[in-house]
């Protein structure tokens, strides 16, 4: 769109009357030059090019959630042979141990057994998963963060490992929620379940809304008439009410929700498909393809969804951020995920009610604000790189 | 300024002047060091093709490019003696709009949607003559009476979409003439419009001209109104003026290259003789579409629009078949009805067949056969795919199982016919011009090797060298693979070229039909003939048998 929104492009030279020439250029295949304009585009927006960078770094790195707060090591050497406990579970017995139950290698006595055969274990960063409970905790939980600890409150828990003063300890290094439970390690993990859960949520009510938008905008007429009445009446049913009965009567899980969040999700974006639709499907080269005998579907996906791709992309770090912030306002609510699951709308309920743990609070406020400013910032450099007026910019 | 001065001195004096425009880190210069001057009440054309820099050239004079992406890194503008160039914003606004005014191509762009007629004159007359309200009103009604708006009066309250293209250019030059200006640029003022209302249009500036006294630089790629128009033209190529002189001579007489291949680019009427022992390819009986006009709650259908009302064509093999009539007189609507683009009445008889009624599925052989150009080589070609996917598209869907390397031989085939090289074929359609994308979208038709060709106004969006190169493909194209085509255009010198017979169209039915020799040589009806003059002596004929 944005080539031809050049009025007069030169006939025999690349000079047009308002100089807003096109020069031609010869390249391969990879990426058009229009795709590489908005690239450029989105490289100079500075701040939102390095905010998606330093995202998709989070993003990443919480992938990989298990290999950094883990309550089980990744590697165990027990009595000249190797045991991978991140990967495989094994009984107590293997160790030599009482039970046949799964092994817990934060206990003591198991600790101690392998070290009685010479054996040790390499622990990830964090030796705390997000439902490990700490039992041995200096103070009452919610537990301060280790490093504001006094020494007079470690030394009775440091003593009992064999230690004496707070660097002994294992460190909470955000201190524990009031069940005992590591805050970083529940905050990298909810980290992670919420941007997944905000992307399956975005991605999948996109491809929702962008077929419901393209129907309406290609076929128009009735079909178009009887969508949009539908949609009103859809979109304006109390969407939080109908949140709160249907998951009191539903168990919430990760899919319940986005299930029953995707009901009203895919609305967002129907209009400005439908408005595209409805623009592109007169243009001459839609007539041109019709009269060349190409189907109605393929027309749709070669000729007009490109088009329509521009709003899309353009809103889609928008959706993302707003769902992240709808699952932790349920979550906070406590509406959402499971009990017992990580999650930062759970860490903010909790630091509602224990404003005595100020790091509680702290840690949900930043995690959430710097997550959805870093989303805000992208959105904006993405705004930038599609905008057609930012040619010259 | 005395009267001495004024005979000897130019009015506008144009020295040397270059205007070049930042693209990132590159300039580019869109018009070098040209100088050219204009007279008291004279009109000076300046032609050329686009991209040639004449509309830069105008918008300097106005020091309304966009400084600071443009500048000038030469050249002074002398209007009366002062250098507009070195003038400041504040000073310049004094000269813009009451002694130097401007009229655009596009009338329907031009004015404000949401001002009324009276409004947008009174704004002008305000902005430099600081008049009281009283006296506009009278001043405004006697505007619009000197451009010929009738019951000027009752039109004040009109909003633009009231009144019709021609008007709007009207009311576009009454808001040019309220301060009487010395000097009119008029940048293809009439390009956007039919052309019965160009003749009229171009009537009234001479007019005007006479009357008022006032000089007229002229911007236009069409040779035709330059002889028409002016007595001084500057011809303009890449930025510079390749030739200057008084209009007769420089067409009795060109002196550079350009010109002469210019004078000559009028396309040559050659068409394919009628030939009726030929087959035909298609007839329509009684064809009608009719948009209903639909009101109140219920949607009541309380009349229709009838685009197409009971035409009866019929096109025999290998010959063209020409269409002409104003816009709006349903020529378009022909051409869509008979591909089955849009839905009609009547029957389509296409080789034989009936296509009435089929289905989409049941269409789409047919569609092999059966192609069509548009008008707007920029609008009609996807900007988002390569130039070999636009033509492969109907290989895809009516040979999907072609092997590749026939895939691509019959698309560098096309590309050939068309006089592309097969290298185009990897490139977007944003890095060709206007008219090698017309090429673009004829390959894409003939790669099917069609029959029949529907062509709505292929060339009226390109310059004039291009309209007769696409002409002559377009012969060419036809004697080579026995090509019929239905031709769309108002332009009657492109269709007097291409067309062995013709139907002249207004108000979706057929005034006049029959062989195109015989009718452009004697044409019957009163309409036919105003629209015969406008096309080929740019002159106003029978006031009441065309649009105003």
């Amino acid at each position: 769109m944005d080539a031809r929104a050049s009025p007069a492009v030169a006939e025999t030279k690349a000079v047009a009357p308002l100089g807003l020439a096109v020069v031609p250029e010869s390249h391969a295949i990879d990426l058009s030059p229009l795709g590489r304009r908005r690239w450029q585009n989105f490289k100079a927006n500075r701040r939102g090019y390095w905010s998606f960078w330093l995202f998709t770094v989070l993003f990443v790195v919480s992938l990989f959630a298990n290999f950094i707060a883990s309550d089980q090591p990744f590697l165990v050497q027990y009595d000249g042979k190797y045991y991978f406990p991140a990967l495989v579970t094994y009984p107590e017995t293997a160790f030599g141990g009482d039970f046949e139950t799964a092994a817990d290698y934060r206990d003591p006595y198991l600790q101690k057994l392998i070290a009685e055969k010479g054996g040790y274990m390499l622990w990830p960063a964090i030796r705390y998963s997000y439902d490990t409970y700490n039992r041995d905790l200096p103070t009452p939980a919610p537990s301060k963060p280790t490093w504001l600890l006094t020494e007079e409150q470690c030394r009775p828990v440091a003593e009992k490992y064999g230690g004496h003063a707070c660097r002994d300890l294992e460190s909470n290094w955000l201190g524990t929620d009031d069940q005992g439970r590591d805050v970083l390690a529940r905050l990298i993990y909810g980290f992670r379940i919420s941007v997944l859960f905000g992307l399956s949520l975005t991605l999948i009510s996109s491809v929702v809304g962008v077929a419901a938008g393209a129907v309406q905008g290609y076929f128009g007429g009735w079909t178009d008439l009887l969508f949009q009445r539908f949609i009103e009446i859809w979109g304006s049913l109390p969407e939080l009410y109908l949140l709160l009965i249907i998951s009191s009567v539903l168990v919430p899980g990760f899919f319940v929700l986005l299930g029953i969040l995707l009901l009203f999700s895919w609305l967002s974006l129907v209009g400005f498909v439908r408005a595209e639709f409805l623009r592109g499907r007169n243009l001459e080269y839609i007539q041109a393809a019709r009269a060349l005998g190409v189907s109605n579907v393929v027309i749709m996906f070669r000729h007009l969804l490109p088009n329509a791709m521009v709003a899309t992309i353009t809103f889609l770090p928008f959706i993302l951020s707003s769902s992240v912030t709808t699952l932790t306002a349920l979550d906070f609510l406590g509406l959402g995920l499971p009990p017992g699951s990580p999650s930062l709308g759970e860490l903010l309920a909790q630091a509602k009610s224990n404003l005595q743990a100020p790091w509680l609070g702290l840690t949900g406020f930043f995690t959430v604000a710097i997550m959805l400013s870093l989303l805000i910032f992208v959105g904006e450099a993405v705004r930038d790189a599609f905008d057609p007026r930012k040619t010259f910019g | 300024m005395t009267e001495v001065d004024s005979a000897t001195a130019p009015l506008l004096d144009i020295r040397d002047l270059s205007v070049a425009f930042a693209q990132g880190t590159r300039e580019v210069l869109a018009v070098d060091r040209i100088s050219f001057d204009i007279r008291k009440g004279e009109t000076v054309a300046l032609v050329g093709e686009s991209g040639s820099g004449k509309s830069a050239t105008a918008l300097s004079v106005m020091k309304l490019l966009p400084y600071p992406a443009a500048r000038h890194p030469s050249g002074s503008i002398l209007f009366k003696g002062t250098d507009l160039l070195r003038l400041k914003e504040s000073e310049i606004r004094e000269v813009r709009g009451a002694n130097i005014t401007i009229i655009f191509q596009e009338p329907m762009t031009s004015l404000n949607p949401l001002h009324t007629v009276e409004r947008q004159i009174t704004e002008v007359l305000l902005l430099h003559r600081r008049a009281a309200n009283g006296s506009n009103r009278a001043r405004v009604i006697e505007l619009l009476s000197q451009v010929g708006i009738p019951d000027p009066a009752a039109r004040l309250a009109s909003y633009p979409h009231q009144l019709s293209g021609g008007q709007r250019q009207r009311v576009m030059i009454a808001m040019a003439l309220a301060n009487e200006p010395d000097l009119l640029i008029a940048d293809e003022p009439t390009t956007a419009l039919d052309v019965t209302v160009q003749a009229q249009i171009l009537k009234l500036l001479k007019d005007l001209q006479s009357r008022l006294g006032m000089a007229m630089l002229f911007i236009t790629h069409d040779l035709g109104i330059v002889r028409k128009i002016a007595e001084r033209v500057c011809v303009m190529k890449e930025g510079r003026i390749v030739e200057r002189g008084e209009v007769e001579r420089v067409f009795t007489r060109p002196e550079h290259p350009y010109t002469r291949e210019l004078i000559a680019a009028e396309p040559k009427p050659d068409p394919a003789p009628p030939n009726p022992a030929a087959p035909v390819i298609l007839a329509t009986g009684d064809l009608k579409v009719w948009f209903p006009i639909r009101r109140g709650v219920l949607r009541r259908t309380v009349g229709h629009i009838k685009a197409v009302d009971g035409i009866n064509i019929e096109i025999r093999k290998g010959e063209t078949l020409g269409v002409v009539g104003e816009s709006g007189s349903g020529k378009t609507t022909l051409g869509l009805a008979v591909l089955r683009l849009i839905s009609s009445q009547g029957p389509i008889v296409f080789m034989g067949q009936h296509l009435q009624g089929l289905r989409f599925k049941q269409m789409r052989p047919f569609r092999r056969d059966m192609q069509i150009v548009f008008q707007d080589p920029y609008g009609s070609l996807s900007p988002r795919m390569s130039v070999s996917d636009i033509i492969e598209e109907g290989l895809w869907v009516h040979h999907p199982k072609m092997p590749l390397a026939e895939r691509t031989q019959r698309v560098i085939q096309a590309l050939n016919d068309v006089g592309l090289s097969a290298d185009s074929r990897f490139r977007y359609p944003h890095e060709f011009s206007g008219g090698q994308r017309q090429r673009i979208a004829v390959a894409r038709a003939i790669v099917l090797e069609p029959t029949f060709l529907v062509l709505d106004e292929p060339t009226s969006a390109l310059d004039m060298l291009i309209q007769s190169q696409i002409v002559d493909l377009l012969r060419a194209l036809q004697k080579r693979r026995d090509l019929t085509y239905l031709f769309i255009s108002h332009d009657l010198r492109v269709v007097a070229a291409l067309a062995s017979r013709l139907v002249v169209m207004r108000h979706g039915k057929v005034v006049e039909e029959g062989a195109a020799a015989d009718l452009f040589a004697r044409p019957q009806t009163a309409y036919t003939r105003a629209l015969f003059a406008a096309a080929f002596n740019l002159e106003t004929e029978g006031d009441g048998a065309v649009a105003q």
